[in-house]
């Protein structure tokens, strides 16, 4: 595959030279003795990457402590190390899509904040479903957002995949409702909804979730069977909190890393995986319907130290 | 829950005590936990460091008032520090130019359109001009659609431009009805774009020719981490941007971002967005942003959170009991208990005038979750009616309560005490005018 993550990532990043990464870069080109300035800008190339600071101290702690021991000598060393812990951060909680069976129809709920990219990553994931041989369905279950509809139904119709919607202020468990009796009546493997996008800390909002969730459940039988957190790669520490309420009120069970084509090199993840053992499952990396990639743990913690080296 | 500045600073200045001065070693303990809490509410790494640097050399030799402590000291160094570097004063916007025009930019999703609509409508509202929102906004699908359904919610007239796929034709559209229809201000909705994008980075110089923006404003997203710093440099470095809207603030991030952009940019922060409605969109106010980042939390934020979480009927029948002054244990052991639920009443009461410095050894502001739940555990140990008068416990009592809550006669006494001086307190604060109340309030908060 000629586009990777990798290749994507370092497209943007290459552009925004800082004094700062550069610094950085070259704590990873050092040779020789590890000295303390190393771990501490090794720390703030963490956080820069928006790991967060709680997590970015411990990890450094422990190359600290390791430093100490004398297990790592040298800064070469130090790299490998740090790469090590990223990805055994990532790896433990079984990143990558979701390959569960159910269905049909198969439910999959597309959850998150405002602005992160719900009704594109729908529409790019329907089409990865469709690439598939899968039959898809989209839901239009935003009915708050004005021409949220609409922007569905130009997406549908773009990749060639049919939509169900109402009117707008619908309730968006009614649409769900409505999705699922087309999904069999049309003997659709696949049902994809859209929701609308909220602020975790609006309660009857997050209720609104609930039971869509609930409607759901009770007309297949073990749905939704994925629920997705739409992340924007923006988002900084706010991102945890996103996760662990959404996580609670939805069921999130995955996360989808979106705009990682910018300079954001989206290291909140690194802190939901550590935190909440939420796997990253795809990420976004354009405007267009086929930049939706599988995640890939491995490349993004390239692509994450890349930048700093 | 993040840890707040004041706390940090208080568990590790706790041992700073008695000095006149401000040293370099009390810094030296202070900028630290001043990066990480700055750092931790999403402050750009770089930012933090120029900040930090900026405080160490307003707080060195610094005299400490004898009435607070180092800690209290640096805190109100730091808030104040960042109160001016986010702007200072509320920056009021004026419109001038036949029409005056304003360009929205920003990344993809932080909120530019819903924006539009909502200043169109502040506009309209707070100003008395009539404004024009112009949809141009052709990259992504039905973005056109949804300012013209904004804008008839809002009732705000909007150039219908569902037909034009070239933003720069648009512009001159909306600027030719502007004037032949006498609009006296223009709402230039552009598309979300990457800052790494050339093209469209270009695109957005060519409108600029050809609008002739007053105002172009850079809409920011609160929840934004490090990059906000890269994303705000390039816009501005290529739009030379006029000011910020920082959006999203109803959630609960603690908004470093807008720290970093305003650094940045170097413009002031005029608007921020609050809520879903067309209407929540507010003036910005640095004085409370810098609360927010530093997790001081401020009167304002405070009092409405309150009034979300507690039970209201409760909170009316306490606000009663103040009034009269007949607050009694038992209400204590309530407040005591919706702490736990909800952690505020700790800086609840820092708001309250003197209340930090009434409470003995700290108090409440430094005993935390234990000592909370071992005052709790005292209160419980007490018969109803010693709870209603306290003033009925002598030595017998005081040491049957201390064996049943596990906790030493010594504790009760103290318990009683801080009690006691809350009562006074309230009383105070109970027959105080509510209005030279706020003014106290903001006194205290703005000197912190």
């Amino acid at each position: 595959m000629a586009r990777t993550i990798l290749d994507k990532l370092k497209r943007g990043l290459f552009m925004t030279h800082t004094e700062f990464l550069e610094k950085v870069g070259e704590t990873f080109r050092r040779t020789g003795p590890v000295e303390p300035v190393y771990l501490d800008q090794l720390e703030e190339a963490l956080i820069a990457a928006d790991t967060g600071v709680e997590l970015a101290l411990r990890l450094v702690d422990e190359l600290r402590s390791r430093v100490r021991s004398g297990k790592i000598q040298t800064a070469e060393e130090l790299r490998p190390a740090v790469r090590e812990q990223l990805l055994g951060l990532l790896q433990e909680t079984g990143a990558g899509p979701d390959t569960r069976p159910g269905g049909p129809p198969r439910i999959t709920l597309l959850v998150g904040v405002n602005g992160t990219g719900k009704t594109t990553t729908a529409a790019k994931l329907a089409k990865r479903k469709k690439e598939a041989g899968k039959s898809v369905l989209l839901a239009a279950a935003d009915t708050f957002r004005a021409a949220a509809v609409d922007q569905l139904k130009v997406w549908a119709d773009r990749i060639g995949v049919p939509v169900i919607h109402q009117h707008e202020g619908a309730d968006p468990a009614a649409v769900v409702f409505d999705a699922i009796a087309a999904a069999r009546a049309r003997g659709i493997d696949e049902v994809l909804v859209d929701t609308a996008g909220r602020l975790h800390t609006h309660a009857n909002l997050m209720k609104e979730l609930e039971k869509v969730r609930k409607v759901a459940g009770r007309e297949v039988p073990g749905a939704p069977h994925e629920v997705l957190l739409v992340l924007d790669a923006t988002t900084g520490s706010n991102g945890i909190e996103q996760a662990e309420r959404f996580g609670a009120t939805a069921g999130v069970d995955g996360v989808v890393l979106t705009k990682l084509d910018g300079t954001a090199k989206g290291g909140v993840v690194l802190a939901i995986a550590d935190r909440l053992k939420l796997p990253v499952r795809w990420v976004g990396v354009g405007e267009a319907v086929d930049d939706l990639l599988p995640f890939s743990a491995g490349e993004f913690v390239d692509a994450l130290l890349e930048t700093a080296g | 829950m993040l840890e707040g500045l004041q706390d940090r600073l208080g568990r590790v200045m706790k041992t700073l005590r008695g000095e006149g001065h401000l040293t370099e070693y009390h810094l030296d303990t202070a900028l630290r936990e001043i990066r990480l809490a700055l750092l931790e509410a999403d402050v750009n790494v770089e930012v933090v460091r120029d900040f930090t640097e900026r405080v160490r050399e307003r707080a060195l030799g610094k005299e400490v008032l004898t009435s607070v402590t180092p800690a209290q000291m640096v805190a109100k160094i730091v808030h104040e520090e960042l109160v001016r570097l986010l702007g200072g004063e509320t920056t009021e916007l004026s419109f001038k130019g036949r029409p005056a025009v304003v360009m929205l930019v920003g990344l993809q999703g932080s909120g530019k359109t819903t924006t539009a609509a909502k200043m169109a409508r502040w506009i309209r509202d707070r100003k008395g001009l009539f404004p024009l929102l112009v949809p141009a906004d052709t990259s992504r699908p039905a973005a056109r659609e949804q300012l013209l359904v904004l804008g008839k919610q809002a009732n705000i007239p909007t150039v219908d431009t569902r037909d034009m796929d070239d933003p720069e034709a648009i512009a001159r559209r909306g600027l030719r009805e502007a004037s032949i229809k006498g609009y006296q201000v223009l709402i230039f909705d552009t598309a979300g774009r990457l800052h790494v994008d050339d093209e469209l980075m270009g695109q957005l110089l060519r409108l600029k020719e050809i609008l002739k923006p007053q105002h172009i404003l850079f809409v920011a997203d609160a929840m934004t981490g490090q990059d906000a710093v890269r994303s705000a440099r390039a816009f501005h470095e290529k739009l030379d941007v006029s000011g910020v809207i920082l959006t999203k603030l109803d959630g609960d991030a603690r908004g470093g971002a807008a720290l970093s952009v305003r650094e940045v940019v170097g413009r002031p922060i005029v608007f921020a967005g609050v809520g879903e409605r067309i209407d929540a969109l507010e003036q910005f106010h640095p004085d409370r942003m810098a609360g927010r980042i530093l997790g001081m939390g401020d009167v304002l934020t405070l009092v409405e959170k309150a009034q979300e979480v507690v039970d209201e009927k409760k909170a009316r029948r306490l606000e009663a009991k103040l009034k009269k002054n007949k607050f009694d244990l038992e209400d204590l052991r309530d407040q005591l208990r919706s702490v736990r639920k909800m952690g505020p009443l700790q800086q609840v009461m820092e708001m309250i005038p003197g209340m930090s410095g009434a409470m003995p050894g700290g108090g409440v502001a430094e005993g935390q979750e234990r000592q909370l739940r071992r005052m709790e555990a005292i209160i419980c140990s007490m018969t109803p009616k010693e709870r209603r008068h306290p003033q009925i416990l002598n030595g017998s009592r005081k040491k049957r309560i201390a064996r049943g809550s596990g906790t030493s006669v010594e504790e009760v006494n103290r318990l009683l005490r801080q009690f006691g001086q809350m009562r006074k307190l309230m009383k105070r604060l109970g027959k105080a005018d509510p209005r030279s109340l706020k003014r106290q309030l903001g006194i205290r908060q703005s000197g912190r």
